[in-house]
């Protein structure tokens, strides 16, 4: 029969809480190879779509172009698709517990369920934030490598009423690259990796709220994709309304020195935007939070 | 210890458990035994705080198990083996749980080798048998060292020696002062393990007994006994001191040996035609007892039944 003393086992002092409840947490995030694959996705589609996109830019760019030319939303295009592999994780972070059962054991070990979600909450927060940063600079950086000298690919003046096709005139080469110094930027920037992890935030509370992994992933992605393509079907008289409010078009004014959108349709400003989109994904948490803590597991 | 007071848990319309009110003591393993569904998984999950009682109230040691210090410390529960992250290896698994009650990480490899899981404690568990698996919640439950210990249905699916494992395990703990609370839906299980015995049907309290009584009062001796005069029989067997069931022309004797009820017949000329020992076993002193209270009969097709019987005939 095998020995059922504990050695290892001190005598218990205070009250288990969060402290203890944010290193199980890292242990559990840390030690799912889902959450390795699921973070490379995301810097490899992010980062990748980014650099694909500066370099295709730096190419096709004309004169015209060039007074609204944000160099900084135009080096982190990648996001746009990055966001949509990043609520893969914030889901599967929440709703893993609940496909795997893994719920019943983690809250019969601590039954204070505001504790395992905050602590939840806390830990994916960070990562989050990390692998949204290190995707906003490294896509920012590589941008600005393209940036630094764009061959404008302008057309001749074209003279009235004639027949001829233009003739390109001599290349032109500009410098159009930006540093973190530059007004705005690094605000910007660090919006890229905001962006990002309240994304994924969203799609956190979401899988709250449903509890089931492919819910929260379909959700997410509807209201940070579909709700802005669907704007483009707007009649204007609706979208000057409606298009600010949008989470995509709210959340990503903070991720460009130019606002995203054009001037036909008004916009949120940067922060105000990101407020609102934030505001999005509390929603969701908070919802998510108050289910977590109040069903039956 | 663990007390339950008028617990009761309603699904819509459907009572899981209904008015439940009971104690386990420490010191021994307490048997729950019940068919499936009659809301032993249910209870044991009210006690752990993962399903809110609709009414009534439980507490393990004095306290709602919410509201204990270090939970971990106070109850291991192996409610599900396979309520784990399968993508998890057995030690991380473990240790996340250790670290949410402030346990240290080499109380981890002590439970891995109690449960004999050291050599493959860095393997995801998604991978291990069923054995294993069982044998990892296991460990889990024994984290804490904990004073209460509840285990659902342990031996479900596992091989003869594990079952062994188990059971030893399970009156170990309870020889060291600890509350051990097993359920299962098989009497001839309990038979082997448990000294106490709560028994439920829907949702609802049976027995609550020690399983020497359980078995004196469910498997005695009975006397059957067909007669034409059943009615002035019963008479003079109830009044000899039996205990009587009529069924009709067939009465059920307890209390009462076969000799005596024979004699009394014969001596008031009373004809029989039947008298029969009948040993009811345990398992069908249980089935029995819960046979109204179980929530799914499985329903034998009349056709089907006739064909067995005919090839039983033609066999004999």
């Amino acid at each position: 029969m095998t020995t059922l003393t504990a050695v290892g086992l001190p005598p218990a002092k205070g009250r288990a809480g969060f402290p203890g409840a944010l290193r199980s947490e890292w242990t559990k995030i840390r030690s799912v190879r889902s959450t390795t694959y699921t973070l490379l996705a995301t810097a490899i589609v992010t980062i990748g779509i980014s650099t694909l996109f500066a370099w295709g830019q730096s190419g096709h760019l004309g004169q015209g172009d060039l007074p609204n030319f944000d160099p900084v939303r135009n080096s982190m295009f990648g996001i746009v698709f990055g966001q949509l592999v990043i609520v893969v994780i914030g889901a599967m972070t929440l709703s893993g517990e609940y496909t795997t059962g893994m719920i019943r054991t983690s809250l019969s070990a601590m039954p204070r369920r505001g504790v395992v979600f905050g602590a939840k909450l806390t830990v994916f927060t960070l990562v989050a934030l990390v692998t949204g940063l290190f995707c906003s600079f490294t896509s920012f950086f590589i941008g600005q490598t393209f940036f630094n000298d764009v061959t404008l690919q302008d057309f001749g003046p074209v003279k009235p009423g004639s027949p001829d096709l233009p003739v390109p005139s001599a290349p032109v080469h500009v410098h159009l690259s930006t540093t973190l110094g530059a007004p705005h930027v690094l605000q910007a920037v660090i919006g890229g990796g905001l962006y990002l992890a309240v994304s994924s935030l969203l799609a956190f509370g979401l899988a709250a709220l449903l509890r089931h992994t492919a819910g929260a992933i379909t959700a997410a992605i509807a209201l940070l994709f579909v709700t802005f393509i669907m704007t483009q079907f707007l009649p204007h008289d609706w979208a000057v309304h409606v298009d600010k409010w949008i989470p995509f078009l709210a959340g990503s004014q903070i991720w460009g020195t130019h606002k995203l959108g054009g001037d036909a349709v008004p916009m949120l400003s940067a922060w105000a935007g990101f407020a609102v989109f934030t505001g999005y994904a509390a929603i969701a948490i908070i919802g998510g939070a108050a289910l977590f803590r109040k069903r039956d597991a | 210890m663990i007390e339950a007071t008028g617990l009761t848990k309603r699904y819509g319309d459907k009572l899981a458990v209904d008015d439940l009110s009971f104690s386990v003591r420490p010191g021994q393993v307490t048997g729950f035994l019940g068919p499936n569904g009659a809301g032993k998984s249910t209870t044991m999950r009210m006690i752990l705080g993962l399903d809110a009682p609709t009414s009534g109230t439980v507490t393990v040691n004095g306290k709602p198990f919410s509201a204990v210090d270090h939970p971990m410390r106070e109850v291991g529960a192996l409610l599900d083996a396979k309520a784990i992250h399968g993508g998890r290896s057995a030690y991380n698994h473990l240790l996340c749980l250790a670290q949410t009650n402030d346990l240290p990480a080499r109380r981890v490899g002590e439970v891995l080798e109690m449960v004999g899981l050291t050599e493959v404690a860095r393997k995801r568990s998604k991978g291990f048998s069923l054995g294993m698996g069982q044998r990892l919640g296991i460990a889990a439950a024994l984290l804490g060292d904990p004073r209460v210990l509840m285990f659902d249905e342990p031996v479900n699916g596992l091989d003869p020696e594990g079952i062994l494992w188990i059971r030893n395990l399970m009156k170990a703990l309870a020889a060291g002062g600890r509350t051990v609370f097993v359920s299962s839906h098989l009497m001839s299980e309990m038979e082997h393990t448990a000294d106490h015995l709560l028994v439920i049907g829907r949702g609802r309290l049976i027995a609550d007994c020690t399983v020497a009584e359980f078995i004196e009062r469910n498997s005695e001796q009975q006397v059957k006994v067909r007669s034409p005069h059943a009615d002035k029989l019963a008479e003079l067997v109830s009044a000899a001191g039996g205990r009587v069931t009529a069924d009709g022309g067939t009465l059920h004797v307890a209390n009462l040996p076969l000799e005596r009820v024979g004699d009394l017949a014969f001596d008031n000329g009373i004809r029989l035609h039947e008298l029969t020992s009948v040993q009811a076993s345990l398992e069908e002193a249980f089935m029995e007892l819960t046979k109204d209270s179980v929530e799914y009969h499985a329903a034998v097709p009349a056709a089907q039944r006739a064909e067995s019987g005919a090839e039983q005939k033609a066999e004999a």
